[in-house]
């Protein structure tokens, strides 16, 4: 028996990779179970490729899953992995240009033979050579240990390699002491139908853990504390999941049936299978025969009094345009939810970016002002959801949601919320006229509005004595029949805009982070890039400069204090996976001189990058020399 | 001959109705009170009138509570028709009404769904939600207005225009291939395919009645003159010394036979596969009457109505089957999908804020204290 030495950490950047058939996103998924039941606070980054099976051994096949895990809050997935495992050539190569100096290589060696290596464009075996020389670097037959752990099983030479990479999550586990139990619960469940398969999985997964604890490769295990959290109970869960469960507590809260008509899109596809599976709550999906389809029956449904909803990516908003311009004229509830990807047209489908704002802003024929809203996190996904149906329902208007591949895909600890505490919208149906003729009477005019919030009645099919028509022609006020009345079409194109604009009434001031009042630079962010940001701002603090941190949830209509927040900063920093289109809007609307921060390479903002263009400003705004590097940990730090 | 369905069984025995879930009215209903307060905006002499007065005098036959009626229009001169019907209704966007009226139709049971678009907007613009509305069989009632011409924009050739038409866009006749409105909706698996006429008070009507009848999707073809922009395109089957011969009047259990004193017929032809027309008789290359075929609507298989829709001209129309083609029972999408979400409930009983707290709070949680 080896002498292990057990060493402390505070946090962990691990790197799964491998071919896109080897299971990385499993194996990656597994490990952050494991590590969120332990009570880490955690956020992950999976990166695939847009093929389903892109040739076997070849860099464009490399799929990869990042998690990072650590005794105390942390905001995002690592900016460069202290631990790589990679499975064949390829992983090696596609990833070692993000290792820093020092860091931690397993690799599997049994797919490192010359066909593979000359596959992934190595000339000599780089387990060979000096070409990994900075790294500590442990090579391991994963797949042989693998088919010799499983062989009483009688499976094909096949099918038991391909159990290896839970081989490599034993072995993982192991070296981080992570708790096996959720993982063989798992197997057992997942392959609860073919014994040998199951069996061989879970030998294998115990078989890595047995390695670590009896090799001599590994010396060293490691440590890392269960983060302080705030009390409640936790699940680990992704945008996606999170936004499928906002859309349901949205129907629950509502009372609404909720009718999601989607054509099938990457990175939003989940969504509609999450939702396929709650049709207990009422839920109905409807899988369209295009993406202008979905929205129209969602639309339609809407119309009948459900809360419609639509999911799609960037390319199928476009596609969308036409008929949320008609739930603009016909002011119907409806979400639109885009989980955006790389553009323009197919642009980078698995991959994140957050260039589709102005689309959501502005990209429809005439006036017709959409409200956006965008998460944060991925468990923010959630409350993001919930807000979009409020507005919706209670502005009777489409609401834009904006997700991304990021957030959808990427996971964190999410503090289960309490079906009590959720916010109740109430649909607010018409059930009768509304307008008092000189006869005494009444009729129904589905144009009337709602003083405060310039909403018009809800009259659903069904509903005696409101019978009425809407469509996409210009609506007299009031009475909603058709009217190409000069003097009217001004009226109804500012009492659209106003009515969106009047949104901003129902919103929370905006909380700025701003520890001691003296900061001069403000970054302002949206969407997924709160986490980079957050950590960015955290490294800039640390090193012992200000720096003001604001976050917006709702990009159309902007809350109401903002201006005066940015009135009160020097400098504005505004970082965004895009050419600057919340700059372009705040310039626009506050003639703010907000400075761009810009990346759009498919992946989440890298704190440190982000720290240190934070710290640039600085200097500028406080006219002072600033210095991260020598003061700064290099990691990402905690407040 | 005559040119109606009478005497054909509509609704079916043993079918569910289209509107059998839809609430009904005890009380006698009159056209005025389906008419709305706006003013009727189509060109003097346009098929659309008679169309209108048709349905609105119409509806109040099918005693379903007004409110429960829903038209949904796409863009084009016949989508103005749910402004002018005191029903609910929604005049949408060009194309895209049968998704409109399938989110509608699937999130309520109770409402009775229409649609009614035209040659371009069925066709052309929104050719592929019409082929998988039919194809998924949600309950509502097409009605496609078929002018062959796009008025709206003031006359050019549309996908049912015949080849060489001359128009504003195709100045030296159009080389465009037409669709034929029938066979294209046999081929999109539709279970309920008609044709009619828009002069044709009693025979519309008929099968209006039928398409609601039918619980499915009904797609319902009618002529339509454009006075201005196609004057005469169905003078052949108008007229009344040339529409003998120009009608194939399809009626379910009956022969089909057609002309002047029903001297002519449908029968099979072996050498093609397809039907073709006979003259009925004794005589050389005549046949007799028991070898007329009998026009069975409700065929499960539609070869012989896809054959008997070929033979509308693809030209100038000097012959055209019209009447009922087919209507089969088939499970709709709307019924399907509601039993699905009914079943999903039946076996998850509960409050549903409980059941909402169980689903976001299973998986692997852990708690923090």
């Amino acid at each position: 028996m080896v002498t292990k030495q057990v060493k402390q950490l505070d946090r962990v950047i691990i790197r799964f990779a491998g071919d896109s058939g080897d299971g990385m996103q499993l194996t990656g998924d597994r490990f952050t179970q494991e590590s969120a039941v332990f009570g880490n606070d955690l956020v992950t980054l999976p990166n695939f490729p847009a093929e389903i099976r892109a040739p076997q051994g070849t860099l464009p096949g490399v799929s990869s899953f990042q998690v990072h895990f650590a005794d105390h809050d942390i905001l995002t997935a690592g900016d460069a992995p202290d631990v790589l495992v990679a499975m064949n050539p390829a992983a090696l190569r596609a990833n070692l240009g993000d290792l820093p100096k020092g860091a931690t290589i397993i690799v599997d060696t049994h797919d490192f033979t010359a066909r593979n290596l000359t596959k992934a464009g190595y000339t000599s075996n780089p387990l060979e050579d000096e070409s990994l020389g900075e790294f500590a670097v442990h090579p391991v037959n994963l797949t042989g240990m693998t088919v010799e752990a499983v062989k009483e099983f009688g499976l094909s030479r096949k099918d038991a390699a391909r159990a290896k990479n839970m081989f490599a999550l034993g072995l993982l586990s192991w070296m981080y002491g992570r708790p096996t139990e959720s993982t063989i619960a798992f197997l057992e469940k997942r392959f609860a139908k073919v014994a040998d398969i199951r069996d061989a999985n879970v030998r294998a997964f115990n078989s890595g853990w047995n390695f670590g604890e009896t090799t001599e490769t590994f010396v060293v295990s490691y440590e890392i504390k269960p983060a302080p959290m705030a009390a409640g109970t936790y699940r680990n869960i992704t945008g996606n999941l999170a936004l499928s469960y906002g859309l349901v507590a949205a129907g629950v809260q509502s009372g609404l049936p909720v009718f999601l008509g989607s054509y099938p899109i990457t990175p939003a596809s989940d969504i509609l299978h999450e939702l396929s599976r709650h049709k207990a709550f009422g839920v109905t999906t409807l899988q369209a025969e295009d993406e202008i389809a979905g929205v129209g029956a969602a639309i339609g449904a809407s119309f009948a009094g459900s809360l419609g909803v639509t999911t799609t990516s960037g390319p199928g908003v476009a596609l969308k345009s036409e008929a949320i311009g008609l739930a603009v004229m016909t002011e119907l509830p409806l979400l639109v939810i885009d989980v955006q990807r790389g553009g323009p047209s197919t642009g980078l489908p698995t991959k994140t970016e957050q260039a589709d704002l102005l689309q959501a802003m502005f990209g429809r024929n005439g006036e017709a002002p959409v409200p956006i809203i965008a998460p944060q996190s991925p468990g923010d996904c959630f409350n993001a959801a919930l807000e979009a149906a409020r507005i919706a329902v209670t502005y009777r208007t489409p609401v834009m949601l904006l997700s991304d591949g990021y957030l959808a895909n990427g996971s964190e600890p999410w503090r289960i919320p309490d079906v009590e505490d959720l916010p109740r919208i109430d649909p607010d149906f018409a059930t009768g006229p509304n307008h008092p003729l000189e006869s005494g009477e009444s009729d129904f005019w589905p144009y009337l509005r709602d003083e405060e919030t310039l909403a018009r009645p809800w009259a659903v099919p069904g509903t005696p004595g409101l019978e009425h028509r809407i469509g996409g022609l210009e609506k007299g006020d009031g009475h909603g029949n058709i009217s190409y009345d000069p003097a009217n079409h001004d009226f109804m194109v500012r009492t659209r805009q106003a009515k969106v604009d009047r949104i901003a009434d129902s919103l929370p001031p905006m909380t700025v982070d701003d520890p001691d009042g003296q900061a001069k630079v403000l970054v302002l962010g949206w969407g997924s890039t709160y986490g980079p940001i957050g950590a960015g701002v955290r490294r800039v603090r640390k090193a012992g400069y200000h720096v003001a941190q604001a976050h917006l949830r709702h990009l159309n209509p902007f809350p109401k204090d903002l201006g005066e927040i940015l009135a009160r900063y020097d400098k504005v920093l505004v970082p965004e996976m895009n050419l600057g289109q919340l700059s372009m809007l705040l310039r626009a609307k506050y003639l703010v001189d907000a400075v761009g921060y810009n990346h759009v390479r498919g992946l989440p903002l890298k704190a440190a990058e982000l720290a240190e263009a934070i710290g640039e400003l600085v200097a500028q705004a406080e006219d002072i020399t600033v210095d991260l590097v020598s003061t700064g940990d290099s990691k990402e730090v905690s407040k | 001959m005559t040119t109606t369905t009478e005497g054909t069984e509509l609704p079916f025995p043993g079918l569910r109705s289209g509107t059998e879930l839809v609430p009904t009215n005890d009380q006698p209903q009159t056209g005025k009170e389906y008419t709305s307060s706006q003013e009727v905006r189509w060109c003097p002499g346009c098929g659309d009138y008679a169309v209108l007065k048709a349905v609105q005098g119409f509806l109040p036959q099918l005693g379903l509570r007004r409110e429960n009626i829903v038209f949904v229009s796409g863009i084009g001169c016949s989508s103005r028709f749910p402004y002018y019907l005191d029903t609910y209704g929604m005049h949408s966007i060009h194309g895209r009404a049968p998704t409109i009226a399938t989110g509608i139709a699937t999130a309520r049971e109770d409402l009775s769904v229409w649609v009614v678009t035209g040659d371009g907007d069925a066709l052309s613009i929104g050719g592929n939600h019409l082929i998988h509305t039919l194809r998924r069989n949600v309950n509502m009632t097409i009605l496609l207005f078929n002018n062959r011409i796009y008025g709206l924009t003031k006359g050019q050739y549309s996908p049912t225009s015949e080849p060489g038409k001359i128009t504003k866009s195709t100045p030296m006749g159009s080389v465009d291939h037409p669709f034929n409105p029938v066979s294209l909706a046999l081929g999109a698996e539709g279970s309920f395919v008609a044709r009619t006429i828009d002069s044709d008070r009693k025979h519309l009507t008929e099968v209006l009645s039928a398409a609601a009848a039918h619980r499915g999707t009904s797609f319902v073809e009618i002529y339509q003159n454009c006075p201005i922009f196609n004057d005469g395109a169905f003078d052949a089957i108008k007229n009344p010394h040339t529409k003998a011969d120009a009608i194939i009047p399809l009626v379910h259990g009956q022969a089909i036979r057609f002309g002047v004193d029903g001297a002519k017929g449908l029968v099979r032809d072996p050498e093609g596969g397809g039907v073709k027309v006979v003259e009925v008789g004794s005589g050389p290359g005549q046949a007799g009457e028991d070898a007329l075929i009998v026009h069975d609507a409700h065929n499960p298989d539609p070869t012989t109505a896809f054959a008997i829709s070929r033979l509308t001209d693809s030209g100038y129309l000097n012959q055209s089957p019209i009447g009922i083609f087919r209507q089969v029972d088939r499970p709709t999408y709307d019924d399907q999908a509601r039993a699905q979400i009914s079943t999903a409930r039946d076996v998850a009983p509960g409050e549903p804020a409980d059941r909402l707290a169980a689903l976001i709070g299973g998986g692997d949680t852990w708690t923090v204290v």
